[in-house]
């Protein structure tokens, strides 16, 4: 499928990102290539099949995950907000959300 | 540098100290790394701390450290506590993880010196390094070739002998590529096997850590130490951990090695498959069987993978965001704004566009024409595994269908780049673990590299072959760049 400048916008606009018009021009053309190369998968009939969803193995699927529901220590305040680029009084501190 | 074995023996002899082996690596480090650009950070200061303190345990207890001041370099997307964590990225700005991964913890118990923080494609999206934010690796074997990706930089520094093994991350070929590329061994362990606690995730379905040496005996010292459960990791398995050491040296006569001929066919450079013909007839010297198999679905390997590994990136990056730690775009009056120009400038354009490929898979309407049919023919392949390991005990495939490219060969073509991992992402969906061993060099003296491939858990045995390989048909060629 046909990928247009259009739907560049939109997809970084749901992405988050911001992207210049020489990247929208560039992406255009490459994600189309892209998209229609993975669509060669339609030839293939999975009517029968279930998805694979995720990557466990039958072993790592058996792996009992639970432990006891006690307290264990964690980074705690001071280490998590000491790398942030804006915090205050314990918090994380970003601009306005709304305009 | 002297491989692990040796470099421990001389240490718990006293011929060698922890400190020395330690300063000839951080010697060999710093003086190439101007022509390399391997390392992103060497840490001096903390590496001669870290040895003297294995140099200050008591011989006995000494013995009992299965990697006793062996210095090792960590690919720059594993935490580790006091260095920075980069991702090959601008986005993380000065971030130092106020944390170890689990299997740098476990590296650190074992008496290991972590000697510094090497470079990568961005966010380990990419097969040439020429997607790093602070340049590319060389390959030691041709400079103006590429050393594989994404973790080039670990497979450079244990080419160029600056290291006797380095940590890298494969999500679909990126510990094994750049070790084919670079003429070493390149292990990626079975999905589960080791924790990934401290790895920053790309594709959480497909990532596993791997090791990159220059022995199949050294790639099984060091997954000895850092493979096992980690209740920090809900992925990894309860599976005990065999002894890798104690088979090694086991024969290997009567195993049944699948070669799937399709696989050979079109597409391999003249050079690669000569090797690869050759490696059979290595094999088939010391007694194995080459049986035929087919892997009819691995043809639509990059088309599943470059969907689900997409998806899964959009969504594990969306964590940087300019909040928490990290680079923070500036003159951003709102939020959105701030997120926007953040990502923007934070991010090079490979992740933005492999950013945008898994937003749109993933966006309403098209989830099922392209994430679920990914994820129905990820399962077709993970059939063909287990029906060709009905047959065979390991598969064996070139690991790249050429040797190192040159720089900007491939660059403004990324479905071409995305090609060049037809052969490993297989294993990456499969969940299987899969080793590349040299196997020759091409006409142009550039390596080679072949690939093994096994059922779950089973690196004893791709260890084994590796090892029978490299006694039976040794790779002694050096890189012209070297310690």
């Amino acid at each position: 499928m046909p990928i247009t400048e259009t739907d560049i916008e939109k997809i970084a606009q749901l992405a988050h990102l911001e992207i210049t018009d020489d990247e929208r021009r560039l992406f255009a053309p490459q994600i189309s290539e892209i998209v229609t190369y993975v669509e060669q998968l339609n030839a293939i009939d999975t009517s029968s099949v279930e998805p694979a969803l995720g990557g466990l193995t039958p072993e790592g699927e058996q792996t009992v995950l639970w432990r006891q529901d006690e307290v264990q220590s964690s980074l705690g305040q001071k280490l998590a907000l000491d790398q942030a680029p804006d915090a205050a009084a314990g918090h994380f501190r970003v601009p306005k959300v709304l305009a | 540098m002297d491989s692990i074995l040796n470099l421990r023996d001389g240490i718990l002899r006293g011929d060698n100290t922890a400190r020395a082996a330690t300063e000839s690596a951080l010697d060999a480090a710093e003086k190439l790394n101007g022509t390399l650009n391997a390392f992103l950070e060497i840490d001096r200061a903390g590496a001669l701390n870290r040895a003297a303190k294995v140099d200050a345990v008591n011989p006995s207890d000494q013995a009992r450290l299965p990697l006793a001041g062996i210095p090792i370099a960590v690919k720059d997307n594993i935490c580790v506590r006091g260095m920075q964590v980069s991702c090959g990225s601008r986005i993380l700005g000065p971030y130092q993880p106020p944390y170890d991964a689990t299997a740098i913890d476990r590296l650190i118990a074992a008496g290991a010196v972590i000697v510094g923080k090497t470079n990568c494609d961005e966010f380990a999206m990419g097969s040439s390094n020429e997607n790093s934010a602070f340049g590319p690796v060389k390959n030691p074997w041709d400079i103006s070739r590429v050393p594989g990706g994404s973790s080039g930089g670990s497979a450079a520094a244990v080419a160029a002998g600056i290291v006797p093994a380095a940590l890298g991350s494969d999500t679909g070929g990126s510990v094994r590529q750049p070790a084919a590329f670079c003429g070493v061994i390149g292990l990626k362990p079975t999905y589960g096997r080791v924790s990934r606690y401290g790895l920053v995730a790309f594709g959480s379905s497909l990532d596993q850590i791997g090791v990159l040496t220059r022995t199949a005996s050294d790639a099984a010292a060091v997954l000895q130490v850092i493979a096992g459960r980690d209740p920090h990791d809900a992925t990894t398995a309860e599976v005990p951990v065999p002894d890798y050491s104690a088979e090694l040296n086991h024969d290997i006569r009567g195993m049944r090695l699948g070669v799937s001929r399709t696989l050979l066919g079109e597409g391999l450079s003249p050079d690669v498959r000569a090797a690869i013909e050759n490696s059979i007839e290595v094999y088939r010297g010391l007694g194995a069987d080459i049986v035929d198999i087919d892997l009819p679905h691995a043809q639509y390997a990059i088309a599943v993978y470059y969907i689900i590994a997409t998806a899964e990136a959009s969504s594990n990056l969306a964590r940087f965001d300019g909040v928490r730690y990290g680079f923070r775009a500036e003159d951003a009056p709102t939020l959105k704004e701030m997120y926007r120009k953040t990502r923007d400038e934070g991010f090079g354009p490979e992740v933005k566009r492999r950013i945008m490929l898994g937003t749109y898979v993933l966006s309403a309407g098209y989830y099922d024409a392209y994430y679920l049919k990914a994820q129905k023919v990820r399962m077709l392949l993970r059939r063909d595994f287990a029906r060709a390991f009905e047959k065979c005990d390991a598969v064996l495939t070139p690991t790249t269908p050429t040797p190192a490219f040159l720089f900007g060969e491939k660059v403004d073509d990324p479905l071409a780049m995305y090609l060049n991992d037809i052969f490993t992402v297989t294993g990456n969906l499969a969940g299987v673990p899969g080793l590349s061993v040299p196997c020759g060099l091409s006409a142009d003296g550039l390596p080679i590299g072949l690939q093994l491939m096994g059922p779950y858990w089973s690196e004893t045995t791709l260890l084994r072959l590796a090892h029978a390989y490299q006694q039976a048909d040794p790779f002694g060629a050096r890189p012209s760049i070297h310690a």
